[in-house]
């Protein structure tokens, strides 16, 4: 038996073409995990990644074309009911509470998880609390704004402690001190209770500020696994360097036009990637040099995890940096 | 090194019991009746317009009604008014449910299916019961029908409502399509319209088979005996029985394609 909290194994999903045109496409191909318990993982990919998928198998709503998904011991392959046991889901958004108060939302899934009519209710009241949701309770779902319909999905899925809580984009469309009250409740979940935690993200801020370790998925298969750090330290030694131009860039100018054959263009923004060295030397003649006037902003930045997902061969470039 | 990593290893974690099946239907129904608040009102109104304007009509093309023929129209329009609810509403309900993937939220929670779709069904024929009172009232008023037993509209309702959301269930889930469960559904209701409202010595001997084979025709001729004022406790109670055997299976049935729709 797996010494995991979750232990994914060999997982393929091919969702079949609609047409004869139509190419079929491969969700997820060969994925190899293991989540220890205690920890919060991260699955950090682009859209289209595979993320959803895969959680989507572990909590039995998607079954796999091949390979093993072990949850705290049971096989949720063989028998996908019990992952509603055990785990605590937030999918992309829940439709089905749409219509529900706030505190009615977080009430009803504590009664469906099996909790009293009593304990749902206080429960729901301290989630409602502890999220910061007391003014809006009585509101329907349907009626609040997009960041507050989140943080409320997220005070329902939270309901009744479950052991395991797979959490697809929790934070998505959340204010920066929103965002920050999910972080610090998932916090005290796993150091409170030792629940372990599976978060879905795109953005490589979230990821490096809550992870303990994060899988890069990259099209369906698993690109790197290991804690932020590690895989930051693993990839490169560069560094990022942000040039953002008020003007036209002064092309005229050696450094910049040295620069521009390996920035990546985005706007007025050039982001080029160096040796530490390499870049420091850059940023003090810009600085020091007439192209300093051209120049609205710069940054100089030690990898990200973006870094580390472009350095591994990720192709699709929309990972949120905020 | 990690937190996780100097952890000791894991131990398998134990599954609770499932959420019971009535806790279950509870809180479905709680939740289901928030989302027909608004809609609940003018929708009870259309179902119940049209079962009195059946019956106006009817009443109005028949002369000299007998009271067997009288009691049969009163309780099948009065039925209508559930068939309505239970499989068009619910149908495009389910539907619905489908195509806006809120199946997923239940399909993940430790919860029986069938009571997800008992509860949705129960919230919606619980506006049906002031309907198909009302529609059984006017019509025996219409029709000179005893009002001693009208009573028995409330097991009917009840037996009628488990018997048919079943399929209205299986309806909106098996359809590829919102649309299609749609029109399934209205389909359905015209089958009971006909089956329901026509007295069974008036059918053919080849719709009569038909019509014992409708989920709702046992609860209409419960009603339809109370409106005769011929209503036996014994006969009550293998019809009630015969809906909800009915409604057993139907229930089943719509189970299994709730698990189909969340794997699709």
């Amino acid at each position: 038996m797996s010494q995991a909290a979750v232990s994914v194994r060999e997982v393929t999903k091919t969702y079949r073409a609609g047409g004869p045109a139509d190419a079929d496409t491969v969700a997820n191909d060969r994925i190899d995990l293991d989540v220890h318990p205690g920890e919060v993982f991260g699955l950090l990919g682009p859209n289209g990644a595979g993320k959803s998928t895969l959680v989507r198998q572990l909590v039995g709503l998607t079954r796999p074309d091949r390979g093993s998904i072990e949850i705290l011991g049971h096989d949720v392959v063989a028998t996908p009911s019990v992952a509603g046991h055990l785990v605590a889901y937030l999918g992309q958004d829940e439709p089905a509470l749409l219509d529900l108060p706030v505190h009615a939302a977080v009430t009803t899934t504590a009664r469906l998880r099996g909790e009293s009519r009593r304990s749902a209710a206080a429960q729901a009241t301290d989630l409602v609390d502890e999220l910061g949701l007391t003014a809006i309770a009585d509101r329907p779902l349907a009626k609040l704004s997009g960041g507050q319909r989140r943080l409320a999905c997220v005070a329902s899925a939270l309901a009744a402690r479950r052991p395991l809580l797979l959490l697809d984009e929790p934070t998505a469309g959340l204010d920066p001190v929103a965002r920050r009250e999910v972080w610090a409740a998932i916090a005290r979940r796993r150091d409170a209770h030792g629940v372990t935690v599976v978060l879905v993200t795109h953005n490589v801020l979230e990821a490096e500020s809550v992870l303990d370790r994060v899988a890069i998925l990259d099209r369906g298969r698993v690109i790197a696994c290991d804690t932020p750090g590690r895989l930051k330290a693993a990839v490169s030694d560069d560094v990022r360097l942000d040039l953002v131009w008020r003007l036209d860039p002064p092309y005229c100018d050696p450094t910049v036009a040295s620069l521009a054959e390996k920035a990546v263009v985005t706007g007025r923004r050039w982001t080029v990637r160096l040796a530490a060295d390499d870049a420091r030397a850059a940023l003090g003649r810009l600085t020091s040099g007439a192209a300093f006037a051209s120049l609205d902003d710069f940054t100089l930045a030690t990898p990200s995890l973006e870094d580390v997902y472009l350095a591994l061969g990720g192709r699709d470039d929309d990972l949120e940096r905020a | 090194m990690t937190q996780a990593e100097t952890l000791a290893p894991p131990v398998t974690v134990a599954v609770r019991r499932r959420t019971s099946w009535w806790a279950t239907a509870d809180a479905v129904y709680r939740l289901a009746l928030a989302r027909g608040r608004i809609a609940r009102g003018p929708l009870l109104f259309v179902a119940t317009l049209q079962s009195v304007g059946i019956l106006v009509l009817l009443r109005g093309v028949v002369r000299h009604p007998d009271r067997a023929t009288g009691a049969a129209v009163v309780a099948g329009a009065s039925i209508l008014v559930v068939a309505f609810v239970a499989l068009n509403l619910l149908a495009q309900r389910f539907g619905a449910m489908r195509a806006g993937r809120s199946l997923d939220y239940f399909a993940a929670l430790p919860v029986p299916v069938s009571a997800v779709v008992m509860g949705t069904a129960a919230s919606y024929a619980t506006f049906t019961v002031p309907g198909a009172l009302a529609t059984a009232v006017v019509g025996a008023a219409m029709f000179g029908l005893p009002f001693g037993q009208l009573w028995l509209v409330v097991p009917a309702v009840v037996a009628s409502g488990v018997a048919l959301s079943g399929v209205g269930a299986a309806v909106g889930l098996l359809m590829p399509r919102a649309e299609l469960a749609t029109v399934a559904g209205q389909l359905g209701m015209t089958a009971v319209l006909f089956l329901g409202l026509i007295p069974p010595g008036h059918l053919p001997l080849a719709l009569r088979g038909l019509r014992q084979a409708v989920p709702s025709t046992y609860a209409v001729d419960v009603l339809a005996a109370g409106l005769r004022g011929s209503a036996t406790p014994g006969g009550v109670l293998w019809r009630v029985a015969a809906s909800l055997a009915y409604g057993a299976v139907t229930l089943a049935i719509a189970a299994r394609a709730f698990r189909r729709a969340v794997a699709q």
